[in-house]
């Protein structure tokens, strides 16, 4: 039981490490701090434009196959893989 | 019959032909195989399947013609319809998968100990999908009014007739084969006409750097520089930064996002893989698909929207002669979708922002995915092969949705409400009548839907997203969440949501029904109703965690329940009572 707990919590940690990547490359650079990124050039594309409509989406894939991985050792650690 | 209508005949007959093979190879025996395809399905072709059903006529038809016309704005699709997948992946997904059930009503139903609760989820899924439907609709009469170069509505008439033999003939597993098909057939349609034209346009095969180089004329001018010269000088707002305002984007996005993780058709596709791990896998490799075009989409939004320009007024003051008007533009005009009206009589094509003097009378945003590769002057067989990957799409993701409604009606609402002990054969028969009267409903609101497809089919998200999301949410993240708080909040949710939503587009999008029109001095806090789920979600949590407070906490079983699902060691007794 109190194994159960840790397992969970350390997973929210986990989870809450992840969505604030994940509001920063999308809400913030792509959308609330978009005008100042833009100022900055990475070849054609602006910044910000670039995270709104590229960057955010790459970082989102990396994001979950972290996690994946991060998940499958927790997994291990607390030994409650499934079949 | 020219080259054209014959390569488009044999690559759109050619597809067809395999996915009603693979449909009719794996055709479903039982239930249990026509829901979910007995749960032997790898996460690679799991999340291939998933990025077949995901993506749309609105990802491949609509988005990004939207994108073409709104620049940078455009972000709110390409953001929002990605960024729900991670929270798919960790926020609810392995759980749903743990607790192994066949469909969301029932999680619901199951988590919230109450039939009232499963009742209510599979009206809000309900009206969710049918709205989705109304999307792939349009979607579908596009490209095939185009294609057999027909009306709108005629087009419109086939393709409900193509979708309905389509999805009465297999279930989930007939899908699911199909399904990797079709994400090969989507993908290449969508990315090859990308790299010839990022080639042609900035020497780049790469669309997604192309997009980012300078343009191959020698002029050392990045491509998207020029996309923006080119509009200004018309009046129309600047590509890379014309905002729909800083509210509205980021209502948008999260709605969309919310939507993604709210959608029944695309959860019930983590029911289908084997393990808990697996879930986590599929959500990857499903984005990793979907990524692929959804990198890509800007590019082919921002080169067809140059090459339409440069089409119409290839230098400043030297329009085109609509006498000489190529081909491309004779084909979509007898659509419907593309007018030109010679306002000022001159013979010439004026292409501005200024509604008094802009002879474009109609772009439909829908055709320019379609009519793209004809723009740039591509070869007949790739225009062919879009035509056969925008079908692609919006039959898949069609189907997967016809198969979420007719599943909630005849698996959630009449065996597991209303008559309990309905045989597997009445079952499936049931199935397939509410698919019939979901098609049929679907495609007359088509003839006038509320918005281009991905406009149309983010409305969906915002229902799905007002209503589901929250309560799968608080089901899994609060433990003392009770059926009273939980069909509160949906029901506040949604209602909200669609009070919003129809005041605005006429009470289920029947024209004339609007009793507010839809302009921006009307919207509440400048948002739009496309973007109004994040709203509604809101009002779902903050209803729900008030009633919860004046209620008594769910019952000790629910918490142990809540407790076991949250670990993917275990088993869940109740879960294999099928």
């Amino acid at each position: 039981m109190e194994d159960k707990q840790n397992y969970w919590s350390e997973n929210l940690r986990l989870i809450f490490i992840c969505l604030v990547i994940w509001f920063v490359v999308s809400f913030g650079c792509g959308v609330l701090f978009v005008e100042p990124l833009n100022e900055i050039r990475l070849g054609g594309y602006k910044l910000g434009f670039w995270f709104a409509q590229q960057g955010s989406i790459y970082t989102f894939v990396a994001l979950i196959f972290w996690y994946g991985k991060k998940m499958n050792d927790l997994d291990k650690k607390y030994n409650v893989e499934d079949a | 019959m020219d080259e054209l209508k014959l390569y488009t005949w044999i690559a759109v007959g050619g597809t067809f032909g395999l996915y009603f093979f693979l449909a009719w190879w794996a055709r479903a025996g039982s239930t249990s195989e026509f829901y979910a395809a007995g749960g032997g399905i790898t996460p690679l072709q799991n999340g291939m399947a998933i990025g077949a059903d995901w993506m749309s006529a609105a990802s491949f038809i609509s988005m990004a013609g939207l994108i073409a016309f709104l620049g940078y704005g455009g972000s709110v699709f390409l953001m929002g319809w990605t960024g729900g997948y991670v929270l798919l992946a960790m926020c609810l997904a392995p759980y749903m998968r743990k607790h192994g059930k066949f469909t969301v009503p029932e999680f619901i139903g199951d988590r919230f100990y109450s039939r009232t609760a499963r009742i209510v989820a599979v009206v809000c899924l309900i009206i969710a999908s049918v709205t989705y439907i109304i999307g792939q609709m349009k979607g579908v009469g596009v490209a095939f009014s185009r294609f057999l170069e027909v009306e709108y509505e005629m087009g419109l008439y086939i393709g409900m007739f193509v979708v309905f033999v389509y999805a009465t003939l297999g279930g989930m597993k007939g899908i699911t084969y199909t399904q990797i098909a079709q994400y090969v057939v989507l993908i290449t349609a969508y990315t090859i006409p990308a790299i010839f034209i990022s080639l042609q346009l900035t020497g780049n095969p790469i669309p997604q750097l192309g997009l980012g180089s300078t343009l191959a004329d020698g002029s050392g001018v990045y491509l998207l520089d020029k996309i923006d010269q080119v509009v200004t000088e018309l009046g129309f707002k600047e590509y890379t930064t014309s905002s729909l305002g800083d509210v509205e984007m980021f209502a948008y996005t999260l709605s969309l996002m919310i939507g993604t993780a709210g959608l029944p058709h695309v959860i019930m596709r983590f029911f289908t893989v084997p393990s808990v791990k697996a879930a986590r896998q599929s959500a990857g490799y499903a984005l990793v698909f979907i990524a692929l075009l959804y990198t890509v989409a800007p590019a082919v939004g921002a080169m067809a929207r140059f090459n339409l320009m440069n089409t119409i007024e290839p230098a400043a003051g030297q329009n085109l002669e609509y006498a000489e008007r190529p081909q491309w533009f004779k084909d979509w005009e007898k659509t419907g979708l593309l007018q030109f009206e010679d306002k000022n009589g001159d013979g010439k094509i004026q292409y501005t922002a200024d509604a008094t003097t802009n002879e474009m009378v109609k772009v439909d945003r829908d055709i320019m995915v379609l009519a793209n590769p004809s723009i740039a002057n591509l070869p007949n067989w790739v225009i062919a092969l879009v035509a056969a990957g925008g079908l692609a799409a919006a039959l898949s993701t069609a189907a997967g949705l016809l198969l979420a409604i007719s599943s909630a009606v005849s698996h959630d609402l009449m065996k597991g409400v209303l008559m309990p002990d309905m045989s597997e054969k009445s079952e499936l028969l049931a199935s397939r009548i509410v698919m019939t009267i979901s098609i049929l409903g679907a495609g007359y609101l088509g003839l006038n839907p509320p918005g281009f497809a991905a406009g149309t089919v983010a409305l969906a998200f915002g229902l799905a997203a007002s209503s589901i999301f929250p309560v799968l949410m608080m089901g899994i993240f609060s433990k003392k969440m009770n059926s009273q708080a939980a069909i509160a909040g949906m029901c506040a949710g949604i209602g909200v949501t669609m009070l919003y939503v129809f005041q605005h587009k006429g009470i289920m999008f029947i024209p004339g029904t609007s009793f507010l029109g839809d302009m921006k001095p009307n919207w509440f806090f400048d948002i739009s109703p496309n973007a109004f789920g994040s709203v509604g979600a809101l009002v779902n949590f903050v209803v729900a965690f008030t009633v919860l407070k004046l209620t008594k906490p769910a019952p000790q079983e629910i918490q142990d329940l809540v407790t076991n699902f949250r670990t993917p060691h275990g088993e869940i007794a109740a879960a294999h009572d099928h």
